[in-house]
């Protein structure tokens, strides 16, 4: 472990001009000091401030000058002490100047490590870099940059800086060489420039995790047997998961200071003959699905048949850059770069790259990274042409989809869809002005969210919220951060800048809710929702008192004409309720009241099933039922059989015609007079209404 | 009990549970006529032998078809008639009708192991157990071909034509199934047998017709199948060619599995604050894996129960679900509720919804800009009235001015932000190959990106790059090996097939493992070819020079191993020098070794070529295991 650890500077500028944004450097230095807590608890930090009121360094008392530059952290392993001192930094009143800043935080690692821990140790410094940096004593300010370089080179430094600019500020003689001269170390050393203009940015352009790279491959690239190129391959995404989190057990006494309290998690196979009977790990063996029957196989017969290709990368072909459409990329992506100090391998992927890039082509690769791998990968190679002098050119790999990775639905055609799901030239002209009014890549500033400068916000919300829990054991969960928030919903900024064209949206295309669907639907469309509530009732409590959207409780109008409030058809055992109220003596109405609740309750259920899988068709064939039996029993048989009818007539041309099989099947039909006396329905007739429904089910 | 009811803790949210399903034909119901008359089992050449009958291409056809059937599309149901038998097996006690079926199964019913491997032994006994006649004789009032199209009728009844898709195959070699017979006995027939069919494809089933044609003499559907199955004009010359191909399809079907079209959720689209449509996703592409693993008792072959138990680490007690979790932090143990965690990851206003954030330009989208499959988005009027249309206008909007939105999409348990990429349709002959509609790809935040290609920066200064030359001479090669008609998707997963392959050959006990062709490899005759050949070796001049010998090259490259090696075994001879200064044996048997520094153990170690890593006493051990004590 320690022999990772990363030894890390940062520099912060707190000069007056960058005020406006030390609460989002705050947050992301304590992100990068938590995440460092979990992930890299050997790390080592010191943190320096520049442009601060004081002087507060060692070069300042040995040598002199360094002005405004103090160390408020000297470098040591990281504890809880540095997420909570660059929570609250210190204002200052001075323009930093950067290039002091960075002399004392090369000082600083220097005098920790000496010549020891080579490239692993980073300065990182934010700063505005909007105002001149002093003049040398010797020299000129390049010259200087070189030097400093020299010095980072030999001592295994990387620098990264992190330049924020308001996006309306106006690039001048100074800010432009800054730049200059940031940019000039990336020319010497190991350097990353980044320019952001937003907090939300400024939080996503620190990278707080440090991840160990490591490659997938390391062989030929191989375009023929006989020409190949030495390639390294490396993953470029790969995302971020929630961590984790392991469970609690409270069992220990509070008094055992060493409790693990976690939970260990036991599996246990038992035979589904014997429930006691618990079988061990040697004597189970993996059963394939083969149709219907489930075929047991012993992984040493898999063995023996296993697919196992070759090792190695080679090249399929070239195809237009058109044959691969985006949405096949699977996966995360790779990364192929030349064997580094390969002269013959960095040229070699320079001269393809290059020519795909001008020829618009990309490669089809297929891919075993490791011997023994039981499959093969097929993939894109698309060209990554370098823009920066030292980094030698590259390929992007994205894996590809096999055939039978590919679900072939079919859609309808947008023009074969009815005229009136047809834009008018005018909503047409409304939505063309919509697209291009919310532009997130405007010409005159930096791209609006980018990825690479985009941090997860339920990650950074968890991590925050991990280090307030540790603060505070009950807090509660924080709201979302402004800055955050700029990346779950639209800028307001923009939104009010761009209104007239999102009004002139809104009146183009008239959208009504569909009335036959209940308003208990899932999805709440306007922009009002319940998800707070449901925060707060939380997922364990909450469910049993919120009805969902499939079982629909009696609430019709109609129902409540009875005067008899305390009894109802519920969801839980409405057969039950039905006899039950069907059965009370206490008032002669009940029996109609019962009969009206059921029907209602029927009624509901398939009208509920038609757009659903018929999941309640057996509760309402058993609520038929039971109607029939009531009505029998209480002579009411012509209400039982005009709801029937209703019901046959209602849904006889529908895709109900399943139901009417169902109860077709089930012999559910009219009440004849041989069972109830009132009823006009001859036998005859009951059983040819049974037929009439066998025939619609068909 | 569900460990995570809430899905919390489950990171892929358009697992299987969540797909709800839509109202479309679920299940293909197929009943296979096949004709056994003598005909059939004439040789279709002359110097033919017993195998090659159409009798016997209709059965592998049939074979193969089950095979990938069993694994494509298991739910589906199949069964097999044979007509003009001399036995005769049907419910409808009809002659010359024989329903083929196996142990433990409807006569109607899924695929299974057995009647797979039964119907490809099938040949061998035919003729002596069910027998071949022709069932249409002068004399007789038999109509075999009609009783067929009845038993298989019947057999149809199940189901109802709103979940399923009813089918019957016939596959025959006769085209004038009532030639033999003559005068009003024959009008009478083939009236009886068009109305039969008729009367069936009136029910919503579907008659299809494989005739077989001999090199000879071409089928001829006029004579009476076109009557039959109510074929006019252009649909009678183009049917034969169709069929021919229907039938080579059915042979070499790709082992795939099948999915049924369904939506993953509903979602939401909030364009404006006020504005909101509605859309539909769908899982297009997704990785297949081979199917699911059941755990068997491997005595008894009886499917195994998972019980899970939780067991507190610190007192071994058995608990119950836990409702705490915890994450270590700063040497602290930091306790959460699972609300709170739900609460942490769900956004606000963010479930099942997609909120626009806004456009960029297509060139935005970079290559690395990927993490998951993407998921499809079609638009629906179902619970919004308008959806459609204005979906149908963004889309052709973005289309034509090159842009793609970018949205967050937010879940209960995983939010990301996408783009979201408009395709127009895309249709061939053979039918949509793109369908209309939007993707949604999965973009990476910062700290999911990687900065890889800065771990390598060229030290002094400027990396090399290839000169114009060298670009021209690899275009020259990329325009040699180029692949004209590649499509993505089409190749067949060699691993899986091989998994299929290998699950048929354990399944139906069959002694030779199918053979399964990798497509994936490069074609090597391709680039053997002459034209190739001089491309590569001018572009390896052009970058390499006239004289480059690549062995040497990998001598040089080598450079930095052979250097390491080495160092290797000069650090091994000292070693084993050292090494020797010890009485291993001696300080083991006294129990001296735990005195020695671990530089000293690791002397012997290297000497003896043992591994060097673990902590001291795990030396001490390799040491006392290897010396044998």
């Amino acid at each position: 472990m320690a022999r990772n650890k990363e030894g890390l500077v940062l520099l912060l500028d707190v000069g007056p001009s960058m005020h406006g944004v030390l609460p989002e450097v705050e947050k992301v230095c304590s992100l990068l000091m938590q995440k460092k807590l979990i992930f890299g608890k050997y790390d080592e930090v010191g943190v320096v401030l520049f442009g601060t009121d004081e002087t507060e360094n060692e070069l300042a008392i040995e040598v002199g000058g360094y002005e405004h530059v103090s160390v408020l952290r000297n470098i040591k392993v990281v504890d809880g002490d540095a997420a909570e001192i660059v929570q609250n930094l210190r204002r200052g009143t001075f323009h930093g100047d950067f290039m002091d800043a960075i002399v004392v935080g090369i000082d600083m690692l220097i005098k920790k490590y000496g010549s020891t821990n080579k490239g692993k140790q980073r300065i990182c410094i934010i700063t505005d870099a909007r105002f001149p940096v002093k003049v040398p004593y010797e020299g000129t300010k390049e010259d200087q940059v070189d030097a400093i370089s020299e010095q980072m080179k030999e001592h295994g430094i990387k620098l990264e800086s992190i330049v924020f600019r308001e996006p309306q500020l106006l690039h001048d003689e100074a800010t432009e060489e800054n730049d200059r001269l940031l940019g000039h170390f990336a020319k010497r050393i190991t350097a990353r420039l980044v320019h952001v203009d937003s907090p939300t940015s400024l939080l996503g352009a620190l990278k707080t995790r440090n991840v160990a790279p490591v490659t997938v491959y390391r062989g030929d690239l191989e375009i023929s047997p006989n020409c190949k190129i030495k390639v390294w391959v490396y993953k470029k995404t790969s995302e971020e998961k929630f961590p984790t989190l392991k469970k609690y057990s409270d069992k220990a006494p509070p008094t055992d200071k060493f409790a693990t309290h976690e939970v260990k998690v036991d599996y246990e196979y038992k035979s589904m003959v014997e429930p006691d009977k618990v079988v061990p790990p040697e004597q189970r063996i993996k059963g394939y699905r083969y149709g219907p029957q489930v075929v047991p196989i012993a992984s040493h017969d898999w063995d023996a048949i296993r697919f196992r290709p070759e090792k190695g990368v080679k090249l399929l072909g070239f195809t237009d850059v058109s044959n691969v459409l985006r949405h096949y990329y699977m996966k995360d992506v790779y990364m192929f770069i030349p064997e580094p100090k390969n002269n013959r391998a960095i040229v070699a992927v320079s001269a393809i790259a290059r020519a795909m890039k001008e020829m618009n082509k990309c490669a089809i690769l297929r891919c075993v990274w490791r011997q023994g791998q039981g499959n093969v990968v097929i993939g894109v190679l698309t060209p990554n042409i370098s823009s920066v002098d030292n980094i030698p050119d590259s390929f992007f790999f994205n894996v590809l989809p096999f055939a039978e990775d590919l679900r072939e639905f079919q859609f309808p055609s947008f023009d074969r869809l009815p005229a009136a799901w047809q834009p008018t030239a005018e909503q047409q002209e409304a939505a063309d002005n919509f697209v291009l009014g919310l532009d997130l890549a405007p010409p005159e500033r930096e791209e609006i969210l980018p990825p690479d400068f985009t941090p997860n916000p339920v990650l950074e919300r968890f991590y925050r919220f991990l280090d307030l829990k540790s603060k505070q054991p009950d807090a509660a969960v924080l709201p979302l951060d402004p800055a955050l928030k700029r990346i779950t919903e639209p800028d307001p900024e923009l939104v009010s800048l761009q209104l007239p064209l999102l009004e002139n949206l809104s009146k183009s295309f008239e959208l009504r809710e569909n009335p036959k669907k209940k308003k208990t639907s899932k999805i709440a469309w306007r922009t009002e929702q319940p998800t707070n509530q449901e925060i707060e009732a939380g997922p364990a409590g909450g469910h049993n008192e919120t009805a969902t959207s499939n079982d629909v409780k009696i609430e019709d109008p109609s129902a409540s004409r009875a005067f008899l409030t305390d009894a109802n058809i519920g969801d839980l055992d409405p057969v039950k309720d039905f006899e039950a109220m069907m059965s009370r003596r206490d008032s002669p109405k009940w029996v109609h009241v019962a009969i009206e609740q059921m029907k209602i309750y029927i009624n509901n259920l398939i009208e509920n099933s038609v757009e659903g899988d018929g999941s309640n068709d057996d509760k309402a064939i058993e609520c038929l039922k039971a109607l029939r039996k009531g009505c029998i029993i209480e002579q009411e048989p012509n209400e039982f059989n005009n709801f029937l009818k209703v019901l046959f007539e209602k849904w006889r041309a529908t895709s109900l015609g399943r139901f009417l099989g169902h109860l077709c099947s089930k012999g559910i039909t009219l009440i004849c007079k041989e069972e109830a006396a009132d009823s006009d329905v001859t036998e005859e007739a009951a059983k040819g209404f049974l037929v009439k429904l066998e025939a619609e089910s068909q | 009990m569900d460990l995570d009811p809430e899905g919390i803790f489950r990171d892929d949210s358009d697992s299987d549970e969540e797909f709800s399903q839509e109202k479309e034909p679920t299940k293909d119901l197929v009943v296979y006529l096949v004709d056994a008359s003598p005909k059939m089992f004439s040789p279709t050449t002359t110097d033919g032998g017993k195998d090659d009958t159409h009798f016997h291409a209709v059965m592998n056809c049939l074979v193969q078809a089950l095979k990938a059937q069993i694994i494509g599309r298991s739910y589906d149901e199949v069964s097999i008639v044979f007509f003009n038998t001399k036995e005769k097996k049907n419910l409808q006690d009809q002659e010359a009708i024989y329903v083929f079926n196996v142990e433990e199964r409807e006569p109607l019913d899924k695929p299974t192991a057995r009647l797979i491997k039964e119907l490809s032994s099938i040949e061998d006994t035919f003729l002596s157990n069910i027998g071949s006649r022709y069932g249409i004789t002068p004399g007789s009032r038999e109509n075999s071909l009609n009783n067929a199209i009845w038993v298989a009728q019947a057999l149809l009844r199940k189901g109802s034509a709103k979940t399923t898709t009813k089918r019957m195959v016939l596959f025959t070699n006769e085209d004038d199934p009532f030639g033999s017979v003559t005068g009003a006995t024959k009008t009478d027939m083939i009236r009886t047998t068009v109305q039969r069919a008729k009367d069936v494809q009136d029910l919503g089933i579907l008659i299809e017709l494989l005739p077989l044609s001999r090199p000879d003499e071409e089928f001829n559907v006029s004579i009476f199948y076109a009557d039959m199955m109510g074929l006019e004009g252009d649909e009678i010359a183009q049917f034969l060619p169709l069929a021919s191909q229907r039938l080579e399809d059915m042979t070499d079907q790709l082992r795939k599995r099948i999915f049924k079209k369904r939506k993953v959720k509903t979602l939401t689209f909030q364009l404006t604050n006020d504005v909101c449509i509605e859309v539909n996703t769908y899982a297009l592409i997704r990785p297949t894996v081979p199917g699911t693993i059941t755990w068997l008792d491997a005595m008894t072959n009886i499917p195994l129960r998972t019980e899970r138990s939780f067991i507190c680490n610190d007192t071994g007690a058995l608990l119950e679900e836990a409702p705490k979790r915890f994450h270590p932090y700063n040497n602290e143990v930091v306790k959460f509720s699972v609300a709170e965690l739900s609460a942490v990851k769900k956004l606000p206003n963010t479930a099942n919804n997609l909120r626009l954030l806004g456009f960029k330009p297509l060139n935005c989208l970079k290559d690395y800009h990927n993490l998951r499959p993407s998921t499809f988005i079609f638009p629906s009027d179902e619970d919004i009235f308008g959806s459609t249309r204005a979906f149908i206008a963004l889309h052709k909007s973005m289309l034509r001015l090159g842009r793609f939105a970018l949205a967050f999409y937010g879940t209960s348990s995983n939010s990301h932000l996408v783009a979201l990429v408009a395709q127009e349709e895309v249709t061939t002959s053979s039918g949509q190959v793109e369908p209309p509609g939007m993707h949604m790809i999965y973009l990476p935040y910062s700290d999911d990106i990687r900065s890889v290609e800065e771990i390598h920066t060229v030290s002094d200064g400027v990396a090399p790059r290839a000169t114009d030359d060298q670009i021209k001479k690899a275009s020259a090669l990329i325009k040699r090996i180029d692949l004209k008609d590649f499509s993505v998707c089409q190749f067949a997963n060699p691993a899986l097939q091989r998994h299929y392959g290998a699950l048929q050959v354990f399944a139906l006990g069959e002694d030779e493992m199918p053979d399964i062709k990798d497509e994936t490899l490069p074609d090597e005759d391709g680039l053997s070819r002459p034209g190739v050949v001089k491309a590569i070796e001018e572009f390896k001049t052009a970058l390499y020079g006239e004289n480059y010998n690549e062995e040497e090259e990998e001598k040089t490259a080598g450079g930095a191993h052979a250097d390491a090696a080495r160092k290797r075994k000069a650090i091994a001879e000292k070693a084993a020098e050292e090494s020797k200064s010890y009485d291993w044996a001696d300080l083991a048997d006294k129990g001296k070794l735990k005195e020695l520094t671990v530089v000293e153990l690791k002397y012997y170690l290297t000497a003896q070529n043992l591994p060097l890593i673990g902590k001291k006493e795990l030396l001490i051990n390799r040491i006392l295991t290897h010396l044998g004590k």
